[in-house]
């Protein structure tokens, strides 16, 4: 049925009538003005505006507007590592981008700490109190694996429905849209994770992407 | 506007103002000084990383400024001690990770002064020639975020990245990585670099006096440059002695205090080059030293480029993996595109630096922003901090 | 750094000299030079605790010596540690023609008591020479770990005595602003210590090398579809 109906819309367009799905416009308006919050932590942030220079030029993608307060923003590239003392303020800053929003974890530290991962004030992961939509390995990461990471997430908002159990978390009512925010402990950080989003549960919407 | 709104404005005929609406909150705010206690940072678009600035204000004008560190303290020096002498080569990358060259070159003196390693001959020379073109990157990049900050949204930037590019370029072709390159080791570099990459390079030096013009004609004479940075965030030179400022920050301010020259570390005293000094040591000034460091780069960079002889490029007496120098101590430092860069080494005898300290003149400039901004406007602090060059990893480690 | 020892006008910077000049000048001024045995040579001089401000006005206003640059400041931590050596003690031994004395090797542990330590490295912008390295050492690693601060002085010292509050514990006494700089107001510990332990983190267990929903083929992505 499904093999049919994408024929009849190629056989259509061959005709110059385009047909489309509200889902896939929809998506297909979402996934091309992406717009990441201005947000640097560390060395992964000069590849990211390496990234949005002339020569990778991000623009091709529609994600050029990086915007430099949170409740503008799409998207945030935690680029870099979250030390303990920074991780409070990076869920807030999630917190206060509204929904739909993606978070990218950019580089070994932001996954997991990296090679700063014995660092007594580095937080190992910052999928410890966000969930996170991509990860890109390295360190730092390549400008084009930034743009790979980058279509991976647009790949990922193609994919979304708009009903049904599968549908994204900006589309259910009751799925939260912000996460507690840790404190700081006389030693760590209270809480040392949140449970809701680590660690990833087999049924959690955010999928690794083949 | 009426005659009786004027007045209000100014609050200087209290009969004249109108009993309602905004112009009676407007006469409030200004008859009562209140002072304002602002948070810049950690997520500030102008705040260089993640740092922070707890700033009073009394209307626009800055009365304290208390500078706020530590959301990017990584533990550099915790790691390092627990590590070999080898394997803190890396971690310094990451310290200012604009200028991985030079902060390699910091711990490396810092490990030969402590080992007693001579470096051969064309290491050395590839070590100023490293250093001069991450000087240059830096102070390019630099010079691009500073406009950046003042308004100048983009194109200085993109100019400046657009070198920028061609010079990581390099560092990968020879390093394998565009920031991070891992590049130096005690006893003289990784690999040698090839006859093509000499060319290239080479070539690259031939045509960057020309960006360097081209950056000055678009900025020169700029009115809204001058107006922005001249007599902004004034440092006097006393204190700027006296609080350990390094770098092109201090020779902005007359003093003439290059480690290059001072120290001769490597082999600078093989090459010619002038000093860039200022006069006035404000933001306008710290701003042309970095113009001026860039041709002073570019000379060094063909001197060194004509000179560079032939031979092995790594002590072979030198053991890399489990050194163990002699127990005892030693400070190393060199002229980091940001100032003195130095780091502090105890060995205890065994593979693992007893202690290990990085001087970082990212922290130490930063003593001194309370001083420089007090009595500014909000918008002239932002100035004012992009004009000290700070990386974040460096400052905190 | 070739010659740390003489500097480039020709001033004795050598740590003998200092401390004869220190002593000289300052009455009561307690100076012990620590030696170095590596290729660097760089020796120091530990300062007492009544006279450290006196001696490093005394350094950075010397019309010779003129060190008005203080470039480094850190913390250094010695924990207590054992010392064994080896006495030969008279004891009286028992042996076949009954008690004799005899001359027995023993080991004998003892603990020497640790400290913390603030290290400065001074440098003259105006004669261009140095380094010179001045040490403050504490009465002892618990209660004792005061030291006058030397930011009146230098006023470069003021962040870097703050870290090492921060990270080792040690109150500058005299400090405007001795505050936590690089962690938490909150935080308790001071990480730098050797015998500190960092808190242990909750890791997830990994059975087969996969976070759950990441091995490959079990979850399909919605794109699959």
């Amino acid at each position: 049925m499904e093999q049919e109906l994408k024929d009849l819309k190629v056989e259509l367009q061959k005709q110059g009538i385009f047909t489309t799905t509200l889902e896939e416009l929809y998506n297909w308006g979402r996934k091309n003005s992406v717009w990441p919050l201005t947000f640097g932590l560390a060395c992964c942030a000069i590849e990211m505006i390496a990234t949005s220079m002339a020569r990778y030029d991000i623009a091709r993608f529609g994600a050029e507007v990086f915007r430099p307060s949170p409740r503008q923003a799409d998207l945030m590239i935690v680029a870099g590592t979250v030390t303990k003392k920074m991780a409070p303020q990076v869920v807030r800053l999630y917190n206060q981008m509204p929904e739909p929003k993606y978070v990218i974890a950019m580089g070994a530290c932001a996954i997991s700490g990296g090679p700063f991962r014995d660092g007594y004030n580095v937080l190992k992961g910052i999928d410890r109190y966000v969930p996170v939509d991509v990860h890109i390995p390295g360190c730092p990461p390549r400008p084009e694996a930034l743009l790979h990471a980058f279509m991976t997430l647009q790949k990922k908002i193609d994919a979304q429905q708009l009903r049904g159990e599968g549908r994204p978390r900006h589309l259910k009512a009751d799925a939260p849209s912000e996460y507690p925010v840790p404190g700081y402990g006389a030693h760590n950080l209270e809480p040392m994770h949140n449970d809701d989003v680590f660690p990833p549960k087999p049924e959690s919407p955010f999928k690794v992407l083949p | 506007m009426s005659r009786d709104l004027m007045m209000d404005a100014t609050g200087n005929d209290e009969r004249l103002a109108p009993t309602y609406g905004a112009g009676q909150h407007r006469l409030k705010a200004e008859r009562e000084s209140q002072i304002l206690e602002v948070s810049i940072g950690p997520q500030h678009p102008s705040t260089h990383g993640v740092f922070r600035m707890d700033v009073k204000l009394d209307g626009e004008r800055v009365v304290q400024l208390k500078p706020v560190f530590g959301y990017l303290h990584r533990n550099h020096e915790k790691i390092a001690e627990n590590g070999s002498y080898l394997a803190a080569i890396p971690y310094t990358d990451r310290l200012d990770y604009l200028c991985s060259m030079t902060n390699n070159w910091g711990y490396t003196l810092a490990v030969e002064t402590l080992a007693g390693i001579t470096v051969p001959e064309r290491a050395e020379y590839i070590r100023v020639i490293m250093a001069e073109l991450t000087r240059f990157q830096n102070h390019a990049g630099l010079v691009g975020f500073l406009l950046q900050d003042m308004g100048a949204s983009g194109t200085p930037l993109m100019y400046a990245f657009r070198e920028r590019e061609k010079i990581l370029d390099l560092f990968e072709a020879v390093s394998g990585a565009r920031m991070m390159c891992n590049y130096l080791r005690f006893g003289g570099v990784r690999v040698d670099c090839t006859p093509e990459w000499m060319k290239e390079t080479r070539e690259l030096v031939g045509v960057l006096p020309r960006f360097v013009d081209e950056f000055e004609r678009l900025l020169r004479g700029n009115e809204i440059l001058m107006a922005r940075t001249q007599g902004v965030g004034v440092l006097p030179r006393e204190l700027a002695v006296n609080a350990g400022v390094t770098g092109p920050m201090l020779r902005a301010t007359g003093v003439n205090y290059d480690i290059r020259k001072v120290d001769r570390y490597g082999i600078y005293d093989r090459f010619k080059f002038r000093v860039p000094l200022g006069e006035h040591g404000d933001v306008y000034d710290r701003y042309m030293m970095r113009v001026l460091e860039m041709r002073e780069s570019i000379s060094i960079l063909e001197q060194a480029l004509k000179e560079i002889p032939e031979g092995p490029v790594q002590d072979p007496k030198t053991k890399l993996r489990g050194l163990r120098p002699k127990a005892g101590e030693a400070y190393g430092r060199i002229e980091s595109p940001k100032g003195e860069l130095g780091f502090y080494l105890i060995s205890d005898g065994t593979m693992n630096p007893y202690r290990y300290r990085v001087r970082s003149p990212c922290l130490i400039n930063l003593t001194i922003l309370e001083d420089m901004c007090l009595g500014q406007s909000v918008a002239d602090v932002v100035v004012t901090l992009g004009s000290v060059d700070i990386v974040m990893g460096e400052v905190d480690r | 750094m070739s010659a740390p020892e003489l500097g480039a006008v020709g001033v004795d910077l050598s740590a003998d000299a200092l401390r004869a000049l220190l002593v000289a000048a300052i009455e009561g001024c307690s100076v012990t030079v620590v030696e170095n045995e590596s290729p660097s040579g760089q020796r120091s001089l530990v300062l007492d605790h009544e006279h450290a401000v006196e001696a490093a006005i005394f350094l950075r206003d010397n019309s010779e010596l003129r060190l008005d640059f203080c470039s480094n400041v850190t913390g250094v931590d010695w924990p207590d540690r054992e010392v064994t050596e080896k006495v030969k003690v008279k004891k009286m031994v028992e042996g076949l023609e009954g008690a004799t004395e005899q001359e027995v090797e023993e080991t004998r542990k003892t603990l020497a008591p640790g400290y913390l330590e603030a290290v400065y490295h001074l440098f003259s912008m105006e004669k261009k020479h140095g380094p010179v390295i001045l040490r403050l050492r504490t009465r002892d690693r618990a209660e004792g770990n005061h030291l006058p601060s030397l930011t009146p002085v230098w006023r470069s010292a003021e962040f870097q005595e703050r870290e090492a509050f921060d990270l080792f514990g040690i109150v500058f006494d005299g400090h405007p602003d001795l505050r936590r700089i690089l962690m938490w107001d909150e935080f308790a510990d001071y990480p730098m210590r050797k015998d500190y332990v960092s808190p242990a983190e909750d890791e997830p267990v990994l059975d087969d090398g996969c976070l759950p929903g990441a091995e490959p083929g079990a979850e399909q992505g919605a794109a699959d579809a």
